[in-house]
């Protein structure tokens, strides 16, 4: 009899079971922010069809690219609940280091390879000290920003780089007609998000992120995985740093000024929580193109550019504020149970 | 036994040297009259009366943020925010004076209640909504950077009357104006947080919150107002520096976070809070401003200057972790 009533229910289970998780796939933060630049786009587009141009759409995704693949980095510098401010004075270094070899004859392979590699050694220095030494990452990479920072000065005096030869600049190639910066956002999300879900390191950062203690008590090495971390945030710098370097023809050996803040609205609006734990690289990549569609449409509907730090800083307040809002229902929703 | 209490309520001398040179403000003292003598031995410009008021007149915007700042990493806070006070309070003394036809005097009171609003409202973030101070005072790094950028359009207010700059480019009592204001401040500060209950009360919050919450401590209070006092000494900062270089600039301020915060840092408060005190604070901020001027005076440009305060900033941390981990095991 029992038995029966369960062979009855269990099918009836698993449908509204099925219909909750998707909606609650509708209910996830990279739907949400797609959703979003989708009607965001649309609202754009009617009120200047000319956002609408095929080269205008393939133009943001192609400037959300180094926002993205640096985002990538960034929430899981974040998942851990630590945070890198000096990715720009990062960039703005490697750019330079890129375009000098390149103008200095070497083989562009090497002029793009070189950042990345630099990257990772100078995001290994600052894992070191917050990961061994135990200083918080805020201070260190304050503290790294602006020596990498005045170094720039210092090295170049702020000379710009001319003459660069013409295929250095990796960002303008367009195979197939959709520019490069496309591929390797595209690339680099899916790997990063696959890596996150399905690989044991992956996973491990969540769990240093959700719960020190239990990881530790798990066996999983927190200095380890924090070192990994910021070594991967060097790779994604890099890269970032070729694709944004490779967009112009000339490079200003100076730090681009509040990228640092970009990347981490689009981290922390792509739904990486700022308190640990969670967060995905697709959410990021949303935050990205986001942010590129408002930074262009706002252009569209003649609004100024100089407003665009300002929405930024109410897009990080009011994602906190849904965060902050939605595990309190939680906490009391566990409660209740 | 009684001999004993007595000697430790008033130590000789001695005593008293040992421990302060022991302490990170007698290292401070001790490294601060190296680097004088050796920059006045390599530099003939560097121990004149004019060169040192002028340093004077340059660290008072970064010291009277100190303050606050002292207060807020005592507590084992942060905050990130203000040098975009600065600029937004800056910006908005010029365009309320320029383009709102304000008159000069009200625009510098609206400067200054302007940068205490944004304090406050990192406060109430802080302690109502239970923000991070890290993030939200990242997120306001950008809104006031992103308000003073898009209200002023990027134009710069200049043409001030002549009275405007006797606080940033006069002198008050042969010193530099401004660093009366730093004087007065440093004294009132240090006082509070050495002598009165809620200096103690933000020495608690920093070791253990919680423990300060059962103990009856004001903590909400308290992280509010220290906050919005950081709000209010960046727009003082703010008006001091407009009266100082001439001009309010959208980028006014950039970057000024890090000078603070170093200067903080290197006076012995421990970034992770429960520990610091103003006199260290100060010996910070004039040993970087000595270390700069010594480095512009061999040559170095002034925008490379801040290499140095970012390896101060992050030797200073190590040192002090060195120092407690020292002390725990004494």
């Amino acid at each position: 009899m029992t038995a029966t009533t369960k062979r009855i229910e269990s099918p009836a289970a698993g449908l509204t079971e099925r219909v909750r998780s998707s909606l609650s796939v509708i209910g996830s933060q990279e739907f949400i922010l797609a959703a979003l630049i989708v009607v965001l786009s649309l609202l754009i587009y009617s009120y200047n069809p000319r956002f609408g141009a095929e080269r205008n759409l393939l133009n943001i995704l192609s400037n959300s690219a180094y926002i993205a693949v640096a985002a990538i980095g960034m929430t899981l510098v974040i998942i851990t609940g630590n945070i890198d401010i000096s990715i720009a004075a990062l960039i703005g270094v490697l750019g330079t280091i890129s375009g000098q070899l390149a103008v200095h004859g070497y083989p562009v392979w090497i002029a793009w390879l070189a950042p990345v590699v630099v990257g990772i050694l100078i995001e290994g220095v600052i894992g070191y000290f917050v990961a061994f030494l135990r200083i918080p990452a805020i201070v260190v990479t304050l503290g790294m920003a602006s020596i990498l920072r005045g170094g720039l000065i210092l090295a170049t005096g702020g000379a710009w780089i001319y003459d660069l030869p013409q295929d250095f600049f990796l960002s303008q190639k367009q195979p197939l007609g959709i520019p490069m910066p496309i591929y390797f956002m595209v690339a680099l999300v899916i790997l990063a998000a696959l890596w996150m879900r399905y690989s044991p390191a992956g996973r491990a950062i969540y769990a240093i992120g959700g719960n020190k203690e239990a990881a530790r008590l798990s066996g999983l090495s927190e200095q380890r995985v924090l070192m990994m971390v910021f070594l991967i945030n060097g790779l994604m710098v890099g890269v970032a740093s070729v694709l944004y370097t490779t967009q112009f023809t000339t490079i200003q050996s100076s730090v681009p000024s509040g990228l640092e803040l970009t990347v981490i609205t689009a981290a922390v609006v792509g739904g990486v929580s700022i308190l640990g734990g969670s967060g995905t690289v697709i959410g990021a990549l949303m935050g990205a193109i986001l942010i590129r569609t408002i930074n262009s449409g706002m252009i569209f509907v003649n609004v100024s550019a100089y407003w665009l730090q300002a929405v930024q800083g109410i897009m990080i307040l009011l994602t906190v504020l849904v965060d902050i809002v939605r595990r309190r229902r939680q906490m009391a929703a566990i409660g209740r149970q | 036994m009684g001999m004993r209490e007595a000697e430790q309520e008033r130590p000789t001398l001695a005593l008293q040297l040992r421990d302060f040179a022991l302490r990170q403000e007698g290292v401070l003292v001790a490294i601060m009259i190296v680097s004088v003598i050796v920059l006045s031995i390599t530099s003939n410009n560097f121990l004149t009366t004019d060169n040192l008021l002028n340093q004077a007149r340059l660290l008072t915007e970064v010291g009277l943020i100190a303050l606050p700042m002292t207060y807020i990493i005592i507590t084992g806070g942060i905050d990130l925010s203000v040098g975009s006070i600065l600029g937004f309070s800056a910006v908005m003394l010029g365009w309320l004076w320029q383009e709102q036809g304000w008159p000069l005097e009200v625009a510098v009171v609206a400067c200054i209640a302007i940068g205490t609003l944004s304090g406050l409202l990192n406060g109430l973030f802080i302690v109502y909504v239970k923000v991070p101070p890290i993030i939200m005072t990242l997120a306001t790094l950008a809104l006031y950077r992103g308000l003073a950028y898009g209200i002023s359009q990027a134009r710069s207010a200049r043409g001030y009357p002549d009275w405007f700059f006797r606080f940033g480019a006069g002198d008050f009592l042969g010193l530099p104006t401004q660093i009366w204001f730093l004087i007065v401040g440093a004294i009132f500060s240090g006082i509070l947080l050495a002598r009165t209950p809620f200096g103690r009360g933000l020495y608690a919050i920093g070791n253990n919150v919680t423990g300060a919450r059962f103990a009856g401590i004001p903590v909400d209070r308290y992280l509010l107002f220290i906050y919005t006092f950081a709000g209010f000494m960046s727009g003082l900062a703010a008006f001091i520096f407009t009266s100082r270089v001439s001009t309010t600039r959208a980028d006014s301020g950039t970057g000024l976070e890090l000078d603070v915060i170093a200067a903080v840092v290197l006076g012995g408060t421990s970034i992770m809070g429960g520990t610091g005190t103003i006199t260290g604070t100060m010996l910070g901020l004039v040993l970087i401003q000595l270390l700069k001027n010594g480095l512009s005076l061999s040559g170095v440009k002034g925008d490379a200057t801040i290499v140095v305060i970012g390896v101060v900033l992050i030797f200073a941390i190590l040192a002090n972790n060195f120092i407690q981990k020292r002390l725990q095991r004494a």
